[in-house]
C-alpha cells in the first residue's frame, strides 16, 4: 500500500485500519455513483440494443433518439414549464416569508416576538394530516389551480429558524446606526440585513428549490387529471410506475411509431436523467452553504 | 403585561408606552411577520380543527353545524379493523428499522471518512454521498427498482457471479423483502446527507485531544472509540430524541412510489392506509381517525423518547 502515506513505525493495526477506511469510502462511493451512471449509459445507448443488457457505465451503441423521443411528448413538455415555474414562484416567494419572519424574530424589542416564533415552532411538532389538509385545499377552491403548488407550503418554521440564527450573528449596531439615518425596519430588513443574509438565503433557495423541483404528490393529489399543470416529476412517476410504458401517459402524437423505436425502459432512464440534471448541476456549487446551513438548522432546532 | 420592557435594553424608556403606542412604532415589524402568521394560522392550525370530522359523520358541502356527530364510531371502526394491525406493525417495523440503520451508519460514515488523510478524495467522497439526497423519490424509486429487477439488475448480476444464488431473485415482488428494501434505500439516498451534522461535530473536537491520545500510544481506532464517539455524543442523542418523536410519522412517499399489489401486505403504512380509505374511497372520517392516532402517537413517542433521555443522560430537547 504505498500510495497511502504513513508515518514510519505505524503499527499494523493503524494500517489495516486505513486500509479498511479506504475501502469502506471507496465501497459508499462506488454504489451511490454507479446507479446514475448506469441510467446516464442506459439513455444513451439505443434502444434496442440495450434489451440486450450488460450496459455499465457508459453506452455501448451511443444514440440521441431516447432524448429526442421524450421531447417529442407534449406532456413532458408542459411538466418541465411548470416544473420551472413553480420552483422559481416557489422560491422567491418561500424566500421572502422566511426572511422576513426571521428579521422580525431576531429583532428583541419586537412585541409580537414571543407570541410569533412560538406560534411558528408549533407547527413543527402538530400537523393535521393528510385527510384534514386535503378538505383544506378543497374548501379553499385550490384544487386544480396552480396556486396549490406554491401557497400552502410558504411557510416553513425550520427555514424562519435557520435565517434567524444567522441575523442573530449580525452586530445590531448596524441596524442602530441605519436607524440613526432615517431608515424605518422595512428598509433597514430589505437595504440591511437581506444583503448580508446571502449565505444563509442561498441555502435556503436550495432548500425549498430542491423541494419544489421534486414535488409531486401535490400534483397527484390535487391536479393528476388537469393535463396543462402536471409536473415533470409527477410525469416521471407515472411513466416509472406503469410496468410497460403507458402509452396514454404521453399526450403526443404519432405514438405508435415512436415507441416501436424505443424500448420503455429507454424511455424511463431518458425522463429520469433529464429530471435529475438541473440538480446535478446546482448542488456542488452550493455545497458549501448548505453544509454550513444543515449544522446551524439542526443545532437550533 | 405587555412586552414593553425588552426595548429598554438600548433604549432609555422615560415613560412607560402602552401596547398600541409600540405597535404604531413597529408597524412595519407588524407587516413584515403577521401576514405569514395568518398564512400558518389557515395552512398549519385550521387542518387541526378538521381533526373534529374523525367524530362526525362528514359529509363534504355542507357547514360544520349540520354534521352528523358519531363520538367515537370510526375509532371504534378502526381499532376492530384487521388490516389497521397490519398496517400499523408495517408502519413500526419500517419506521424502527429506519431508525437503526438510519443512525448507525451515518454515524459509522462520518467517523470513517474523517479518517481520510488524502483531501481531495475526501471531498469527491463526500460530495458524491449527498447526491442522492438530492433527486426526488420518483428518481430514486426507479434507479431502486431498476438496480434490483431481474433482467440485468446490477444486484441480481453481483450476486449471480459471485455465485451466491442461482436464480434471480425477484426482489420487487417479494413481500418480506420490502421492509429490508425501503430501509436499504433510504440509507442511499440519505446517509451522505446525515452524515454532514456528525461531521461537523467531530470537526469541533479539539485537535489536542487526538495529540495527547497519540502521545499516550492509542491506536486510531482507540482513538475513534475513546475520543471520536464520545465527542459527538450529545449531538447523537438529540437527534435520536427528534427521530423517535416523528417515528410512526414515516408518511406514504417511498412506500407508494416502490410498492406493488404483490407486496400490498408488506408495503401499506398508516398513511397509505389513510389516503387509500380516506380519499380513495370518499371515507374522510374514517381516514381523519386514522391521521388523529397518528398524531397523538407521535406527541406520546416524542414525550416518552424526551423524557427516558433526560433521566439517563440529561439531555434534552424540550
Amino acid at each position: 500500500m504505498g500510495t497511502i502515506k504513513l508515518a514510519r513505525g505505524t503499527p499494523w493495526t493503524d494500517r489495516l485500519f486505513d486500509i479498511f477506511v479506504y475501502v469502506f469510502i471507496l465501497f459508499v462511493t462506488v454504489i451511490t455513483l454507479y446507479p446514475f451512471l448506469n441510467v446516464l449509459a442506459i439513455s444513451l445507448n439505443d434502444s434496442i440494443d440495450s434489451v440486450r443488457g450488460g450496459i455499465t457505465i457508459y453506452p455501448r451503441q451511443f444514440t440521441l433518439k431516447n432524448y429526442e423521443t421524450i421531447f417529442a411528448f407534449s406532456g413532458l413538455m408542459t411538466g418541465l414549464k411548470i416544473s420551472i415555474l413553480r420552483t422559481v414562484i416557489g422560491t422567491l416567494l418561500g424566500l421572502i416569508s422566511a426572511s422576513m419572519l426571521a428579521f422580525t424574530l431576531s429583532r428583541v424589542d419586537f412585541q409580537g416576538r414571543k407570541f410569533v416564533s412560538t406560534f411558528l415552532a408549533l407547527t413543527m411538532y402538530v400537523s393535521g394530516g393528510l385527510i384534514p389538509f386535503y378538505i383544506l385545499i378543497k374548501d379553499l377552491h385550490m384544487m386544480g389551480t396552480f396556486a396549490v403548488y406554491v401557497l400552502p407550503g410558504l411557510v416553513s418554521a425550520f427555514n424562519v429558524f435557520v435565517i434567524r440564527s444567522f441575523i442573530d450573528g449580525i452586530p445590531y449596531a448596524l441596524q442602530e446606526s441605519a436607524k440613526l439615518d432615517g431608515a424605518n425596519d422595512f428598509t433597514i430588513y430589505w437595504r440591511v440585513i437581506l444583503p448580508l443574509t446571502k449565505p444563509a438565503l442561498a441555502t435556503i433557495a436550495l432548500f425549498i428549490a430542491v423541494g419544489q423541483w421534486n414535488s409531486w404528490i401535490d400534483t397527484y393529489l390535487y391536479n393528476g387529471s388537469k393535463d396543462h399543470l402536471t409536473t415533470l416529476q409527477y410525469e416521471l412517476m407515472k411513466v416509472i410506475q406503469s410496468t410497460t410504458t403507458n402509452v396514454d401517459s404521453f399526450r403526443g402524437k404519432n405514438l405508435t411509431e415512436m415507441i416501436a423505436q424505443v424500448s420503455p425502459e429507454s424511455i424511463k432512464m431518458a425522463i429520469t436523467i433529464v429530471v435529475t440534471v438541473p440538480i446535478l448541476v446546482v448542488y456542488p456549487f452550493l455545497q458549501k452553504y448548505f453544509v454550513k446551513g444543515m449544522t446551524l438548522g439542526a443545532v437550533k432546532s | 403585561m405587555k412586552a414593553v420592557t425588552t426595548s429598554s435594553d438600548y433604549v432609555p424608556v422615560r415613560k412607560k408606552k402602552s401596547f398600541w403606542n409600540v405597535f404604531a412604532q413597529q408597524k412595519y415589524l407588524y407587516l413584515m411577520s403577521l401576514p405569514f402568521v395568518a398564512w400558518v394560522f389557515v395552512f398549519s392550525y385550521l387542518p387541526l380543527w378538521g381533526w373534529t370530522m374523525a367524530f362526525q359523520k362528514f359529509k363534504p358541502g355542507i357547514s360544520f353545524f349540520d354534521q352528523k356527530w358519531v363520538g367515537l364510531t370510526y375509532f371504534k371502526e378502526l381499532f376492530q379493523d384487521e388490516q389497521f394491525y397490519q398496517v400499523l406493525r408495517n408502519t413500526l417495523a419500517m419506521s424502527v428499522m429506519g431508525l437503526i440503520a438510519g443512525f448507525t451508519i451515518p454515524i459509522i460514515f462520518a467517523i470513517l471518512l474523517n479518517e481520510v488523510r488524502h483531501q481531495v478524495f475526501k471531498r469527491i467522497a463526500q460530495t458524491i454521498s449527498y447526491l442522492p439526497h438530492f433527486v426526488s423519490w420518483v428518481v430514486a424509486a426507479g434507479i431502486v427498482t431498476k438496480m434490483l429487477s431481474t433482467d440485468n439488475g446490477i444486484v441480481n448480476d453481483v450476486l449471480m457471479g459471485l455465485h451466491l444464488i442461482k436464480e434471480p431473485i425477484q426482489f420487487m415482488g417479494e413481500g418480506k423483502l420490502f421492509w429490508g428494501i425501503v430501509t436499504a434505500s433510504d440509507i442511499w439516498k440519505e446517509t451522505g446527507w446525515n452524515a454532514i451534522i456528525y461531521l461537523a461535530a467531530i470537526a469541533g473536537i479539539g485537535p489536542e485531544l487526538y495529540e495527547a491520545a497519540k502521545v499516550d500510544g492509542a491506536s486510531r481506532l482507540q482513538q475513534v472509540w475513546n475520543i471520536t464517539l464520545p465527542g459527538i455524543r450529545s449531538t447523537i442523542i438529540i437527534l435520536v430524541i427528534i427521530s423517535i418523536g416523528h417515528l410512526i410519522s414515516i408518511g406514504f412517499e417511498r412506500q407508494f412510489l416502490l410498492g406493488n399489489n404483490l407486496v400490498r401486505d408488506y408495503s401499506q403504512t398508516l398513511d397509505l392506509y389513510s389516503l387509500n380509505y380516506g380519499l380513495g374511497m370518499g371515507r374522510y372520517s374514517f381516514g381523519t381517525a386514522i391521521n388523529m392516532f397518528n398524531s397523538v402517537v407521535a406527541v406520546i413517542l416524542l414525550f416518552t423518547a424526551n423524557g427516558l433521555f433526560k433521566k439517563i443522560t440529561k439531555e434534552s430537547i424540550l
